[in-house]
């Protein structure tokens, strides 16, 4: 008799994305050949995506801990503690590959997939934010990706109803092949009922509720794993459709049995869907699960268990339920309308059981897939360090008003109003500051309180390209700053790692260097990472993206009495600048928008003294010593000057040095620095406690009058500089350039 | 007086309405579940609030212009109750007849977020009294489906009886004669794509919407 030929041929393994020695363990494992929907499973759980094999040696460094950490990293999303009995829980996440191939679906799920990661926990989410990076702003796809990201980010955060306060968007040809979308939400939750993934018990009932499962976003996880080539539209199929009305209805039908004693565990099914969430939730919490997938909610008929255990469709949730509650839980998801089925229980044998038409389709030791994901240790070399470049090294300008222009009209400066008016930043009625005023930070209320959050995103691609190390310090401390901006106390932080393909030595550089750079800020902070992840394989035809980690920052502003803005400079106010400054233009945005130059090493961060800058900027805003404050990064002082002569109405006026070194002052990108606006009579006070404190301070002129002018170098209309600054963006989007 | 915010599944200003109708009166109102088919006795204003009802992925407030409880509020705002409908509540008010009208896409297409600064066309109506005759309001809007159009007889009709109440100063959205809030004929129900009820609040975009409230529920 013939023996049955195997359908688990080389070909098969390797179009699963697992290698030769990686399939050798999941033989060994099995001690048996797997079925094919056995083989998915191992492949979407050992995928890049939800094992992070090439980076979780290194992301172990970063600091977890600290007093107000009620939960790190390793759960939906990280949790902090904000007095009062209240808790932030909050998290980025990546959706680059989907919404280059489908930017709007992609986006879009995006964001439903990082409120569902906050929601889960017990959340009501009340803030959204976006890291944005797209190719360069003539490259014929630029426009469509924009169009449709933003369109899908709206889409969905604005149907929800939660509302899309900050983030950032940069343009460059680093880009042109891989967008980035990162998307961060932060929720608000009673910090004794905050739920977690791990199930519990033998025998208790495992519920599915949301949408149905059907065809799509299948091997998405895997997708997200590997490089793209020329054919990459071919795979449209794996992105995943959202419906923000289920998720909604979610939000409201999980905060609803929440407030009930009815679940023990609960999990969204996000990428590798129903597989991972089953298997991550019986892991945690050391038990087997037996499932049948007969009674899995179905989009269409015949789809098969490999189908139904990869598909990524998207707002559904999987939860243990307390036994004698069924009835409860299902009148609360039967009241919203939501699909929601009794699917199966956990168990004793420690295995996913998987039954199918009234046939075990699969039966795996759970423990394997995740203790024995594979870990590497993958080359790495470290990025070549750059030149420092002196002022004089750098040539200056001899016509200031045409660069302040430039600069100011330059992608990554310029106003994203066009961006970020499709979205509903003022839902909920907490928003006290948002993109609206180009601020820092966005402050949101926690409601009835008088309290708020502040929440930041940032990264400098261009100095982690330089110097990974200091630029991964770098992004830390931006956040940090930024948070500080505002008068509140930065807590913590999460992160979105986008990198190339790690098996490239000098990528993992990157990525090793980025990490540790980020890892000594948080230190020096005392600032951790609780919440992340990880974007490898940015590439195509292996062309790498600029390495991006973006850092997701949140901080307390415990009286809403006492903050700041970049708005509230008035006429007669002086200007002060805190910070040492010494002109520093390598890889600034001078040097590239007005000498076509990246070079140059970055701008290097000294925590202790950005700590100290920061503490004392800080306490002058709660000792309302300021009227308005505005950190100096991108583009420098004449940058900052603008932004708060934008949003007060008011003109800036500035001294500025000798030829020769104006344009280091105005343009250099130097760290740990603050403009700040203060009245008269604290004009004294100010100088001489940093004086007393070791902390480099100083006049820099006045505000006044509608120009924004620099002794010497440029003098333009605040209105001049506006409409430059605001009508880029559109005019781009007009496909009028 | 008691007030009451209707709640659809996808109402997401509900709480928005429900907590500016308690900052103004001083007692929260009834929030009212959408399957519901009677409004309770005792209610004297209603709002629609803003959100995307059933999703909206057919005409903004088609739905839930169809179902129950808007048929009461339908019934009993032709015996005198007031009724508010804010953005979505406004494409409610409209897909259920309570107002004449339609809202279509934004003339751009795309979303629209931004505080808009709005004239006060009518002074004498019971929606805004205590405003000063054209005075100038900002109230935020936040919309898709925020067109405002209705045929050429209608909107002589609206506009000889006086019954556009508020008009934007920079038109977001390509509404007809920059209309942004209209009342009915017996002037007790009303209908505004921005938000009042977001800007009530100095902290959150200014206060300008309270007298809106106090308005109306003064007459009650």
């Amino acid at each position: 008799m013939a023996r049955k030929k195997s359908e688990i041929t080389p070909e098969v393994v390797a179009e699963h994305g697992l290698s030769e020695a990686e399939y050798e363990i999941v033989l060994d494992r099995l001690g048996r050949e797997p079925n094919l929907t056995e083989l998915g499973i191992f492949s979407v759980m050992w995928s890049e995506h939800c094992s992070y094999k090439s980076s979780r040696r290194h992301l172990a460094k970063f600091l977890t801990t600290g007093d107000r950490v009620i939960q790190g990293p390793g759960e939906n999303a990280g949790v902090i503690d904000i007095d009062d009995g209240d808790a932030i829980i909050f998290k980025m996440e990546s959706h680059n590959h989907p919404s280059f191939i489908e930017p709007y679906q992609g986006a879009a799920t995006g964001v439903g997939g990082i409120m569902r990661d906050v929601f889960t926990m017990g959340a009501r989410p009340i803030a959204l934010l976006n890291a944005l990076r797209f190719g360069e702003p003539t490259h014929p796809k630029t426009r469509q990706l924009v169009s449709g990201v933003v369109a899908g980010i709206g889409g969905y955060g604005n149907c929800v109803g939660v509302p899309t306060v900050g983030g950032e968007t940069n343009f460059h040809k680093g880009y042109n092949g891989n967008i980035l979308v990162n998307a961060m939400c932060v929720g608000l939750a009673r910090a004794d009922n905050v739920f977690y993934s791990a199930a519990k018990g033998v025998g208790n009932p495992i519920f599915y509720v949301g949408s149905k499962t059907g065809r799509d976003g299948i091997h998405g996880a895997t997708m997200a794993s590997a490089e793209f080539d020329d054919d990459s539209d071919e795979k449209r199929p794996t992105v995943q459709v959202g419906d923000p009305f289920t998720e909604k209805l979610l939000i409201e039908a999980c905060l609803e049995l929440m407030a009930t004693d009815a679940i023990i565990a609960i999990q969204d099914m996000g990428a590798a869907g129903l597989t991972s969430s089953s298997i991550e939730m019986a892991d945690k919490g050391g038990v087997g699960i037996e499932l049948n997938l007969d009674h899995v909610p179905q989009r269409e008929p015949n789809m098969t268990a490999y189908e139904m255990m990869l598909s990524e469709s998207q707002e559904r949730m999987l939860m243990v339920i307390q036994p004698g509650k069924e009835q409860l839980a299902f009148d609360v998801f039967e009241k919203w309308e939501l699909d929601v089925a009794h699917i199966g229980k956990t168990t004793d044998t420690g295995n996913l059981v998987l039954k199918h038409n009234k046939k075990k389709v699969c039966d795996i030791p759970i423990a394997p897939l995740a203790d024995d994901a594979p870990n590497y240790d993958r080359p790495h070399v470290k990025t070549e360090p750059r030149p420092v470049l002196m002022p004089a090294d750098v040539h200056e300008t001899q016509d200031y008003n045409d660069a302040l222009l430039r600069i100011m009209t330059s992608p990554d400066i310029a106003s994203k109003r066009w961006i970020w008016e499709q979205y509903d930043r003022h839902v909920m009625s907490d928003t006290v500051d948002s993109s609206q005023s180009g601020g820092d930070a966005a402050i949101v209320r926690i409601h009835g309180s008088n309290k708020a959050v502040a929440i930041t995103t940032d990264c400098t691609p261009r100095y982690v390209q330089a110097d990974p190390y200091e630029g991964g310090k770098q992004c830390v401390a931006e956040t940090w700053r930024n948070l500080t901006c505002v008068g509140a106390d930065p807590i913590a932080i999460t992160d979105c790692l986008n990198f190339g393909n790690p098996e490239r030595p000098e990528i993992m550089g990157q990525l090793v260097g980025a990490i540790e750079g980020m890892n000594e800020a948080c230190h020096a902070f005392d600032y951790p990472v609780v919440s992340g992840n990880v974007s490898l394989y940015n590439e195509t035809n292996g062309q790498a993206i600029p390495p991006t980690p973006a850092v997701g920052g949140v901080g307390l502003i415990p009286d809403l009495h006492k903050f700041t803005t970049l708005t509230g400079a008035n006429p007669g106010d002086t200007l002060i600048l805190i910070g040492e400054t010494t002109g520093w233009l390598g890889s600034s945005i001078y040097l590239s928008e007005i000498l076509s130059r990246e070079d140059g090493a970055p701008p290097p961060v000294d925590l202790s003294v950005e700590k100290l800058n920061g503490d004392y900027v800080r306490k002058l805003i709660r000792s309302r010593r300021v009227t308005a404050v505005h950190d100096l990064s991108d583009g420098g002082l004449a940058v900052t000057a603008c932004e708060m002569a934008f949003s007060s109405g008011h003109g800036m006026n500035l001294s500025a040095p000798a030829n020769g070194r104006r344009h280091g002052w105005l343009f250099g990108e130097d760290q740990a620095r603050y403009l700040v606006a203060v009245e008269a009579n604290s004009v004294n006070p100010v100088l001489s406690t940093a004086k007393a404190k070791g902390i480099a301070a100083q006049i820099v002129g006045t505000v006044g009058g509608d120009r924004i002018a620099a002794d010497g170098a440029f003098d333009l209309s605040i209105a001049e500089l506006r409409k430059a600054n605001e009508d880029w963006l559109p005019t781009l989007m007009s496909g009028d350039t | 007086m008691q007030t009451a915010v209707i709640r659809f599944p996808a109402s997401n200003c509900d709480r928005d309405a429900a907590v500016a109708l308690e900052k103004i009166t001083g007692r929260k109102p009834l929030i009212i579940w959408h399957r519901e088919t009677e409004l309770p006795a005792g209610v004297g204003f209603v709002v629609m609030p803003g959100g995307f009802s059933y999703g909206d992925y057919l005409r903004s407030g088609a739905i839930a212009s169809r179902s129950p409880i808007v048929q009461d509020i339908k019934a009993k705002s032709e015996r005198g109750l007031a009724v508010a409908g804010f953005c979505n509540g406004f494409q409610i008010l409209t897909e259920a007849g309570m107002l004449p009208g339609a809202l279509m896409r934004n003339k751009n297409l795309k979303f629209v977020c931004r505080p808009e600064r709005l004239t006060v066309t009518n002074a004498n109506s019971r929606f805004t009294s205590n405003y000063d005759a054209k005075s100038e309001v900002v109230f935020p809007v936040a919309h898709h489906d925020g067109n405002y159009f209705a045929d050429k007889e209608t909107i002589g009709r609206v506009e000889k009886e006086g019954r556009v109440l508020f008009r934007y100063a920079n038109n977001p959205n390509g509404s007809i004669n920059d209309i942004a809030g209209i009342v009915n004929e017996g002037g007790n129900v009303f209908g505004m794509m921005p938000h009042p009820e977001r800007a009530i609040d100095p902290l959150h975009g200014g206060t300008d919407g309270i007298d809106l409230f106090k308005s109306i529920l003064e007459t009650l």
